[in-house]
């Protein structure tokens, strides 16, 4: 986990004070959000399964700061981070949390689910390692779109996976199409060590150089520490860079840990109280938060309060957003279910459209 | 607080603008009478050319598809026409490509994706059955899934119980795809064009028992709606109705009954989601009596369904209770009589309409 730019002149250094802060309130956002996010589920205002983020933040605010904004991309169920960072509201988060109309899938998705097109998010995606040939496919039809039909720009996919995904087949079959057909598709493993109560040695072969697996089918690899924002950005750009240019895929084993348990209904005796203080001790959100301070003196002490009670305020909002929304009339039940409704599709239901989805 | 406006589009506008084709009423599609005679893996061919050459976001994927000109040489021909970036072999990696097929349509392609048989399709299961028809539900209307998932289904012919898989009994059962089982290469071609341009996922069964079979495919295009039976053949002594390849051996079975002068209504159903229950229940109100053949087994099949929809709808105007012809409920045997037996073959059939119509 070396900084392959250590020594040099950084990416990261060209970046605006703006750029970076915005990351700090980024990765800020969406910890405050997983807090309020915990609570709510522990009143029962968030329903089913629910993966809170917290500890991840600089996995998904570092990668997709390397990206375009219409660059697809797709993710499991632990998604909110990736929402938030794409640039949906914390209202139609939270919102779909709490089921309602006004979430960004009509509170028919719900924590596991969110999909946000303005945003070119295609989804989180329930079932371990499903969204990876989805985000190939995603990468098949950008190349598609400029190289037979002359329409848009090459783009690049991106498809993040848990390292409990490392071991589905789904997963080695997207590798390989990929690999088979150059597709710019990114798999971003967010390695937190554990899926559910399995430690990454426990479920993968070769669990300390994931890249192998990569390299097996002919992909490129890169092992980054994922707890430093600042080496995401100056390692995964020139990647994103390069699949862009050269139309290929890519792979990331992303270092990363994650505080709470697996869902909110996890008693975490796989793993030691110490071990989780230790990540804690290099947090990513005080890590970034003391570079913008000492290195940079672009963020004052006070500027951090005002960040973090601006934040407080807005997710706050977000909630209450949430619980004054409306639930989706009982008619919403059979809508979205056709594009193309006809009668005797089914012998109990007659399909129409609703509503329209809030986010269109 | 957002107001939430209905739509008011004819096609859902998670699709973005989509222009269906003109459907034209049953007695105005061209004749199915002529010497363009042509076997049903071409017709299939032929829509799946047409659709292509008129929209570039069709085109086609799956294993042996290309160089190889297909499996069963269905798209024979069509990799030098449109190219390798058009027409795409894959590896057997059915899970892989079907996810990643999924995920092309979702991005603005019209994916036609080939199973070399449903059986194989198995191994596909998560993305089929969990992503395309959910995902215009799950997105709450934001992405649906353009794609038509094709290939033989069916016993083959003596391929044992791995290879003759029929899925409609287990996938129909999902909302959100659309179910095509056609039984002949002019309504072949006609339901696969309208499959290729229908914005929801759409399962489309073939056999390979029929690739070879030959009729007049009209020369001028045309597209046949979903939902709409075809009456084969017209009697009233029993409804006997059918999809994909049995309704073959159900006019293999009317020939024989008619010569004991049992004139039976012979109804090809063409759709399975949607099911155009309407003229069974018409046919029903005439015959009173119904013989239901699937070719999937009998537990929590087609035949059931269809059975129990003419029962809530027609209940009052049975003289005999709905009977069906599935095939034997066993793993497929390989032995060639024993898989005759399995099927729900003619006699069979013929035995089940004598014991409605004689009671
Ligand atoms: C196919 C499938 N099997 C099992 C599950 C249940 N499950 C949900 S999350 C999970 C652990 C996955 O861990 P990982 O991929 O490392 O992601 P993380 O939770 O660490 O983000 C399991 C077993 C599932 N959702 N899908
Ligand atoms: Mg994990």
């Amino acid at each position: 986990m070396t900084d392959v730019s250590a020594g040099r002149e950084r990416l990261t250094d060209q970046l605006s004070d703006d750029v970076l802060v915005s990351w700090l309130y980024d990765m800020q956002l969406i910890r405050e959000f997983e807090t309020r996010t915990a609570q709510a589920y522990q009143q029962a205002k968030i329903g089913g399964f629910c993966h809170v983020y917290t500890g991840q933040e600089a996995c998904c605010v570092g990668t997709i700061a390397a990206m375009e904004h219409d660059d697809p991309i797709v993710t499991a169920y632990r998604d909110h981070g990736h929402a938030l960072a794409r640039g949906m509201t914390p209202e139609a988060c939270m919102a779909e949390m709490f089921g309602k109309i006004t979430g960004c899938a009509k509170g028919k998705g719900g924590s596991m689910h969110m999909f946000d097109k303005p945003n070119h998010l295609y989804g989180g995606h329930g079932i371990v390692g499903a969204q990876t040939p989805l985000g190939t496919g995603l990468a098949f039809a950008a190349r598609y779109q400029w190289e037979v039909m002359g329409e848009g720009s090459k783009k690049v996919a991106l498809a993040y996976l848990g390292d409990g995904a490392l071991n589905q087949g789904s997963f080695h079959e997207a590798q390989n199409l990929a690999g088979l057909l150059n597709l710019p598709v990114i798999y971003i493993v967010e390695n937190n060590g554990y899926s559910m109560g399995t430690s990454i040695e426990r479920g993968t072969t070769m669990a300390d150089n994931l890249v192998l697996k990569a390299k097996g089918y002919g992909i490129k690899g890169l092992q980054i520490d994922g707890f430093d924002i600042l080496n995401v950005y100056n390692q995964f750009k020139p990647l994103v860079d390069e699949c862009r240019d050269l139309q290929r895929p890519g792979f990331v084993d992303l270092k990363t840990y994650r505080y709470q348990g697996h869902s909110m209904s996890d008693p975490q005796k796989y793993r030691s109280k110490d071990e989780v203080e230790e990540w804690k001790s290099k947090d990513s959100i005080a890590a970034l938060l003391s570079h913008l301070m000492s290195e940079r003196s672009a963020v004052t002490e006070a500027d951090w309060k005002t960040m973090q009670k601006d934040i407080r305020d807005r997710v706050k909002k977000s909630v209450d957003f949430a619980e004054s929304s409306p639930d989706p009339e009982m008619s919403e039940l059979t809508t979205d279910v056709y594009a193309n409704p006809q009668p005797n599709l089914s012998p109990t239901e007659d399909y129409r459209h609703g509503v329209r989805n809030p986010l269109l | 607080m957002t107001t939430l406006s209905p739509i008011e589009t004819k096609i859902h506008p998670a699709l973005g603008e989509w222009e269906l084709p003109t459907f034209l009423p049953e007695d105005q599609l061209p004749s199915r009478e002529g010497d363009r005679v042509i076997q049903f893996r071409e017709a299939l061919r032929e829509a799946m050319s047409e659709e292509m050459r008129r929209d570039k976001r069709v085109m086609l994927m799956g294993e042996e598809v290309a160089q190889y000109n297909g499996a069963y040489k269905i798209s024979q021909g069509m990799l030098d026409e449109f190219g390798p970036k058009r027409v795409i072999d894959t590896p057997i990696s059915e899970n892989g490509f079907a996810g990643m097929a999924i995920g092309a349509a979702m991005y603005g392609l019209r994916p036609i994706v080939e199973f070399m048989s449903w059986s194989f399709s198995l191994v596909a299961a998560d993305p089929i059955l969990n992503n395309a028809p959910k995902m215009l539900y799950m997105s709450g209307g934001q992405w649906g899934c353009p794609i038509v998932f094709r290939g033989n289904d069916g016993a083959g012919g003596q391929l044992g119980s791995t290879h003759s898989w029929c899925v409609e009994g287990l996938f129909a059962n999902v909302p959100g795809m659309k179910m095509v089982i056609p039984s002949n290469p002019y309504d072949a071609k006609g339901l696969l064009k309208t499959a290729i341009t229908d914005p929801d996922p759409v399962f489309f069964l073939e056999s390979e028992r029929m690739l070879g079979d030959k009729a007049h495919v009209p020369d001028e295009e045309y597209y046949i709606p979903f939902g709409r039976a075809r009456l084969a053949r017209a009697g009233d002594a029993c409804t006997l109705l059918s999809w994909g390849r049995p309704v073959h051996f159900c006019m293999e079975a009317a020939e024989a009954l008619a010569a004991d002068g049992i004139e039976v209504d012979v109804l090809d159903m063409r759709t399975i989601r949607p099911l155009d229950i309407d003229s069974v229940i018409e046919s029903v109100k005439k015959t009173s009596r119904v013989v239901v053949v699937d070719q999937s087994w009998p537990f929590a099949s087609i035949a059931s369904e269809v059975i129990t929809q003419i029962v809530e709808r027609a209940f009052d105007f049975l003289d005999h209770q709905p009977k069906r012809v599935n095939t034997v409920d066993v793993p497929t045997p390989y032995n060639k009589h024993l898989e005759h037996a399995y099927l729900p073959n003619a006699d069979r059939i013929a035995e089940a309409v004598r014991s409605v119509v004689n009671a």
